[in-house]
């Protein structure tokens, strides 16, 4: 039996009004925390498991438990507090104001600007829920470059399609198959998602393989 | 979940002699410290306490390569770190490079952009045993940190907290 705290995470707000991007904050408010099973973690670190010496990019910023994961098993860490780099970018415009091509071409230089073939595995987390269709998919693209052939990515997407907001939750690392989710407020999704959506975003990549919980939360693991 | 641990600005050890760089100084060159050194200021360049500790305080400003046994920081650093022993980013810090380090500890609400390759002891050890020269009564000179805007040229040892311009 789930507790309820720990079910309401992926549902949503309801009937709740629809925070603006910056409803999230970052100290001062009441954080929820709740240890959760993760096929999707388990997958992919299950991939690289017999290796050493990969480059991951982890795309939610520095945490302690993902640097102590990551490196503990022999692999380098590079991260990228995305949604952070988003907010300054795009400020009070969020959503609407990623259409532009040119500001996406320099979101992405600031952000994602590696060589071509560079990572091994890509921990994306709820990133991509919170980008337009334009910056997504021009992010999916730069994803798909600056990752090797047969790598993967581990993305997580709220599940509840009848909702556009969803925790924002940072995610840490306890164990191959265990996270931890720490939940601060809520934060605007840019579209929902469904599997035959998903399948086009990632059609570049070899595979996509969904595992979907029963908190509403899909999530996604892509071989390049 | 990691722990917050106050900070005491400047960090004395008092059987520790160390020097400071002061919030209203600006340096722009290669400095190198045989005692902690703390930064409260601007700097842009290399800073090297290889066998020290370098602080940065909340309002130092590091737009320069750095190498030192410990690193703290609470300011910014837009530069590469290696960190022999360890790294501490606190809080408000922001680091926009890459660090190498046996050890990191990082504060909820850091910001970081750059690579984290944490060398173990004993395979920084091997690795130096491995080097050629490195034979008993012959060390090499170690290479200097590279600065944000490229490499520099091979120091020269020097007394406590030289600093070159």
């Amino acid at each position: 039996m789930l507790p309820e705290r720990f079910k309401s995470m992926f549902r949503g707000s309801g009937t709740a009004v629809a925070p603006g991007p910056f409803s999230h904050s970052r100290s001062g408010e009441k954080e929820t925390q709740t240890v959760r099973q993760s096929r999707g973690l388990e997958q992919f670190f299950t991939y690289i498991n017999d290796q050493v010496g990969l480059s991951i990019l982890d795309l939610a910023g520095l945490t302690q438990d993902n640097i102590n994961f990551v490196t503990d098993l022999g692999h380098k860490l590079y991260t990228q507090d995305f949604l952070r780099s988003l907010d300054d970018t795009f400020g009070q415009e969020h959503i609407n104001g990623q259409a532009a091509q040119n500001r996406i071409a320099s979101f992405l230089e600031q952000n994602l600007d590696f060589k071509e073939n560079t990572f091994d595995g890509v921990l994306v987390w709820d990133v991509m829920q919170y980008l337009s269709p334009a910056l997504l998919n021009a992010t999916v693209e730069r994803l798909h470059f600056i990752t090797r052939p047969r790598s993967y990515l581990l993305a997580f997407f709220n599940a509840d399609e009848k909702s556009l907001i969803s925790p924002h939750t940072t995610f840490r690392i306890q164990s191959q198959s265990t996270l931890m989710l720490v939940q601060h407020g809520q934060r605007q999704q840019a579209q929902v998602f469904n599997n035959r959506s998903l399948e086009k975003l990632f059609g570049k990549f070899e595979s996509v393989k969904f595992f979907l919980t029963r908190e509403h939360l899909r999530e996604v693991i892509v071989k390049r | 979940m990691s722990t917050t641990t106050p900070f005491k600005s400047p960090e004395i050890d008092s059987s520790r002699s160390s020097a400071t760089i002061g919030k209203a100084v600006k340096i722009i060159g290669q400095i190198f410290s045989k005692e902690d050194l703390y930064v409260d200021g601007d700097v842009e360049g290399t800073i090297e306490c290889q066998d020290n500790k370098l602080t940065i305080g909340p309002n130092g400003k590091l737009q320069a390569g750095v190498r030192a046994r410990e690193v703290v920081v609470l300011g910014q650093i837009k530069g590469n770190v290696e960190a022999n022993d360890r790294i501490d980013i606190r809080k408000d810090a922001r680091l926009v490079g890459d660090i190498k380090t046996a050890r990191i500890v990082i504060e909820d609400g850091a910001y970081f952009k750059g690579s984290i390759d944490i060398v173990k002891p004993d395979t920084a050890k091997a690795a130096a045993a491995s080097q050629p020269g490195q034979t008993a009564g012959i060390q090499s000179v170690p290479k200097p940190p590279v600065p944000a805007g490229g490499p520099m040229a091979t120091p020269v040892g020097a007394g406590p907290a030289e600093i070159k311009r």
